[in-house]
């Protein structure tokens, strides 16, 4: 099916099970650790051995020498396998660095080796015998450094590495009565999801089954042909369960890769997980950045020019952090600059990390925006109302598909409270505390990619589903048997829904927030193929066909959903496609975040206080795991505003505090109760779903409107991220 | 090794060194490097024997002999195929691990499997099954507490504990007097769960979810 007009009335606006606040249909085997993840599949793989991966020691150079001998020798040692004994690999279309290093190292914790045992004990005690010496060479890794002389860069393939220009900023700067010029940076980030990259590898002969942890099965499997050097129709590829990825897992890694190449050097199943502190050098991370916003704008508050400017650094082909994205439409402005640069650094790779470009880009924009409204004496809630716009600044006639943010501001201001809020910061206190309220706009584009399913009536009368698409925590599994049992005219419990796996059709994939829309969206077009199977089959014109209450009605005659499949099994196969709705709308989503946080006047220690968001995402899909991907995301994002950063150690190139200890996520006691609302709206031009991404919008913004609560507590301006309370104890109000 | 990095470390640079671990990374990786002769052999350490351990887990008593660096986490995923308990970090730092030892909780991947010698356990299977949840781990699904679900059997186990660590009298950092009895608070539970990361951030649900078990045992 193709989408490109936008949707009328279709089956899913009946919202008897699509909308509804319902329990996982996950959530039985996951509460009880029925739900197997990745490293977990032993009834299908018995007798696994186990891989443990050895990583390089050092950022950039050569292995000189490598003596695996001991650790061959080592009790219950299988096999040991390095670049050398691997033969030719190839490099994944997704993969910046190798993902088996050797002779020549790209980054720290690089894989350079796997040993494989009869034991995980015995694979890790071998693997600390293999010696290596390395012959160093000089790396980059000092950000600040490199992009004194970092060329410009393009966000993507299509367009030319140059500024994108509206207007003429510098003039409009120039002649602004009232302007901004502030710098912001942000640190490197880690996943840091729960579940370590783990694979199980099983080898029947020239065909490849592997059991992963992978967000997008199809890039995923395709890329682990490409390195292995075999047809990818040999490769099974299956993650059922993911526990985390947040973009970490969107691309193959080495776990997979080694646990292949051993499997066929131990000739057996072989398992391997990553350990947690190699994980945080060996995989990708979410690039540091170094931003530059300039803003200008006439006494009345509208802006008429606005830059946004950003560096980043990756490994050499590596891509930019496009944290200007967001700029090119937030506001409204005549005159507009924005623009990319990109370092060449020696660090782990950089790569996409939930709401890559947005996340660390609106970090700083809506900073800026919150000090801007305080320098024009305007509340930053209006501030931002009055610089709306309905359409894509750079191109007037594009309109956006659907836009609410004002409501979303003026929603949130209600419910929050935000009258209370004392523009003049550190006035509010509560015992030892500095009270602050913040705000920040939550923006990020809708993306569809194609998405294919299959699906099943059953003799039984259970409608099956199958797709590649995964569940990464988002909620896949039940809003696809949502949309389906609405398709279909049945109550949840009839679906079954089977994921992740290569051998049925190639999905979306979950990423970019295109993952809940567009799987839908397939689903919803092989259940418009199931259904004219169904009335095919039971002599009905498909046209006037009504699915409800497990039968299909057509005038006055009535038949059991069931009958249709007496004679068998009714199996169907389609994908959605998309056509340029995209191109004549922006289709975006959009929210405020607001927030209330305690500074304690004494230490400068930060806690937060209340958390509310406003969104708009088109129809809401499952109001109860939406909610969820959005407080999901406000607690990362207050993870960014007040803790996460990966310390780099310029010296040798690597992420210091690579574990869980030392990289520091919020915990139960940093998060109170978090209250989201969702503006009711559908959007017919995104797809028939009508449904849009919720999983990043909840992240963007809000680690700015933190940032802006505790200035509003403290009076004092941090710009570099994570606002530690280190950064501003000097500055705090005196304590009398 | 002319110019290599390692040799500007000057002592005051140690201690002026803003991340004491870098430090030691970085000499470490230098060490290594130094020791480079691929021909120094390690001195070969004793093939470690088996070791018999008696568990009951879920009320049922297993019989392991297991290699004795074996933690209790990877007897009962790999050696019992147990694998509701998860491995987030193998260190301690996340609680995704988290399994109650005699009723108490703990992180089974800071413990030796043979240190567990007739401990009765109970992991996230002894609780409930899908057909029939302990009422947390129904909490759990009807709060939406938890969201990839690979930290959830960790939150659950630890949860179950926390309101019976609270029953029990223990204080925590946040109980305002070591000898009340402490209550079943928000502040009281989220700091009592806090060893329990959740990256996906389903606390606010979590917190939920114990707290309709909570009022229902009070
Ligand atoms: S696996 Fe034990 S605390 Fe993380
Ligand atoms: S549910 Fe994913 S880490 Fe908690």
């Amino acid at each position: 099916m193709k989408f490109d007009t936008p949707a009328g009335t279709n089956p899913i606006d009946r919202m008897k099970v699509v909308g509804k606040p319902l329990d996982r249909i996950d959530g039985p085997a996951k509460t009880t650790g029925m739900a197997p993840y990745a490293y977990e599949h032993h009834r299908e793989a018995p007798n696994a051995a186990y891989g443990y991966i050895v990583g390089a020691a050092i950022a950039k150079g050569r292995i000189s020498s490598m003596n695996v001998a001991d650790a061959k020798a080592a009790p219950g040692v299988l096999a040991v396998v390095t670049a050398s004994e691997a033969g030719k690999l190839g490099k994944g279309k997704y993969n910046t660095a190798k993902l088996l290093g050797g002779p020549e190292i790209d980054h720290y914790h690089q894989a350079i080796a796997v040993v494989v045992a009869e034991t995980f004990e015995q694979a890790r005690a071998a693997a600390g015998l293999v010696r290596v010496s390395y012959a160093r060479a000089t790396g980059r890794f000092d950000l600040e450094e490199a992009l004194k002389t970092a060329p410009l860069a393009s966000g993507s393939q299509d367009t030319p590495p140059k500024p994108d220009r509206v207007g003429d900023f510098e003039q409009a700067f120039a002649a602004a009565p009232v302007k901004l010029d502030a710098r912001y940076t942000t640190p490197d980030h880690s996943h840091a999801m729960m579940e370590p990259f783990a694979s199980i590898a099983a080898w029947e002969g020239d065909r490849l089954n592997v059991w992963t942890s992978n967000q997008m099965i199809d890039w995923g499997r395709t890329d682990l042909a490409t390195t292995l050097g075999m047809p990818k129709e040999k490769i099974r590829f299956m993650s059922p369960y993911v526990g985390g990825g947040f973009g970490g897992k969107l691309f193959l890694r080495t776990d997979a890769v080694m646990a292949a190449l051993g499997a066929k050097a131990a000739g057996r199943p072989v398992k391997v997980a990553m350990s947690r502190p190699f994980l945080m050098n060996n995989t990708t991370h979410r690039p540091a950045t170094r931003q530059r916003i300039r803003i200008g704008a006439n006494r009345d508050g509208k802006i008429t020019a606005i830059a946004h400017e950003s560096g980043s650094g990756d490994l050499p082909n590596g891509r930019p952090e496009t944290a200007v994205t967001q700029t090119r439409l937030l506001y409204a402005g005549a005159n507009r600059l924005t623009s990319l640069r990109l370092a060449v650094l020696d660090l782990p790779e950089g790569n996409s990390m939930r709401a890559p470009g947005e996340a660390p880009g609106m970090m700083a924009l809506e900073v800026a925006m919150d000090e801007m409204a305080e320098t024009l004496g305007l509340d930053p809630v209006e501030f931002r109302i009055r610089n709306d716009t309905q359409v894509d600044p750079a191109k007037p006639e594009r309109r956006f598909s659907q836009r609410n943010l004002v409501r979303c501001l003026r929603e949130g201001a209600d419910r929050f409270g935000w009258t209370r809020r004392n523009a003049q910061p550190a006035q509010v206190s509560d015992g030892r505390w500095l009270v602050g309220m913040g705000v920040a706009a939550a923006f990020r584009n809708h993306v569809s990619l194609p998405s294919g399913a299959r699906v099943r009536l059953g003799q039984d009368g259970i409608v099956t589903v199958e797709t590649d698409m995964t569940d990464i925590g988002t909620g896949s599994y039940t809003i696809i048997a949502q949309t389906a049992a609405e398709m279909m005219g049945l109550p949840i419990e009839r679906v079954v829904v089977k994921l992740g796996d290569s051998s049925f059709p190639v999905s979306s994939g979950s990423g970019g927030q295109f993952g809940a829309g567009s799987s839908t969206s397939g689903v919803y077009a092989a259940c418009v193929k199931l259904r004219d199977a169904v009335a095919q089959r039971l002599g009905y014109s498909s046209a006037d066909a009504v699915f409800d209450g497990g039968k299909v009605r057509s005038g006055n005659r009535s038949t059991d959903l069931a009958e249709a499949a007496r004679a068998g099994e009714l199996v169907v196969e389609d994908t959605m496609e998309w056509g340029d709705l995209d191109k004549t709308y922006q289709q975006s989503t959009f929210g405020a975040h607001f927030v209330e946080v305690g500074v304690d006047r004494f230490t400068g220690m930060i806690r937060i206080r209340r958390m509310l968001a406003v969104a708009e995402a088109g129809r809401i899909l499952n109001p109860k795991s939406a909610r969820s991907q959005m407080i999901g995301a406000m607690t990362m994002g207050v993870g960014g505003a007040l803790m996460e950063e990966l310390a780099v150690d310029k010296r040798f190139g690597f992420f210091v505090n690579h574990d869980l200890a030392g990289y520091e996520v919020p915990v139960h006691a940093d998060i109170p109760h978090q209250e989201v609302i969702f503006l009711e709206e559908v959007d017919p031009t995104v797809s028939p779903m009508k449904a849009k991404g919720i999983g990043e919008l909840g992240l963007c913004g809000v680690g700015a409107a933190v940032a802006n609560a505790v200035y509003n507590a403290t009076g004092v301006r941090v710009r570099d991220y994570p606002v530690t309370l280190d950064k501003h104890l000097d500055r705090l109000p005196a304590v009398a | 090794m002319p110019n290599s990095p390692e040799i500007s470390i000057s002592r005051r640079g140690v201690l002026a060194g803003s991340a004491a671990s870098a430090v030691i990374a970085a000499t470490t990786a230098g060490a290594a490097q130094r020791a480079a002769p691929a021909t120094l052999a390690p001195l070969p350490a004793p093939a470690p024997q088996p070791m018999p351990v008696s568990l009951t887990v879920n009320g049922k008593v297993q019989r392991l002999s297991l290699d004795p660096r074996t933690t209790l986490l990877d007897a009962l995923r790999e050696h019992l195929h147990l694998t509701g308990t998860k491995k987030g970090c193998d260190h301690g730092q996340c609680g995704a691990c988290t399994v109650m030892v005699e009723g108490v909780r703990i992180n089974s991947c800071l413990s030796l499997a043979v240190m567990h010698e007739g401990d009765t356990i109970t992991t996230i299977e002894g609780l409930g099954t899908p057909d029939k949840l302990h009422p947390m781990q129904a909490a759990f699904v009807k709060h939406d507490g938890y969201q990839c679900g690979y930290c959830t059997p960790g939150q659950i186990c630890s949860a179950v504990a926390v309101l019976d660590e609270i029953k029990r009298g223990v204080p925590s950092h946040v109980s305002v007097s070591l000898t009340d009895h402490p209550q079943a608070t928000n502040i009281e539970m989220r700091e009592r769960m806090s060893g329990n990361i959740c990256r996906c951030g389903a606390y606010s649900n979590i917190a939920e979810a114990m707290a309709e078990i909570a009022g229902e045992n009070a």
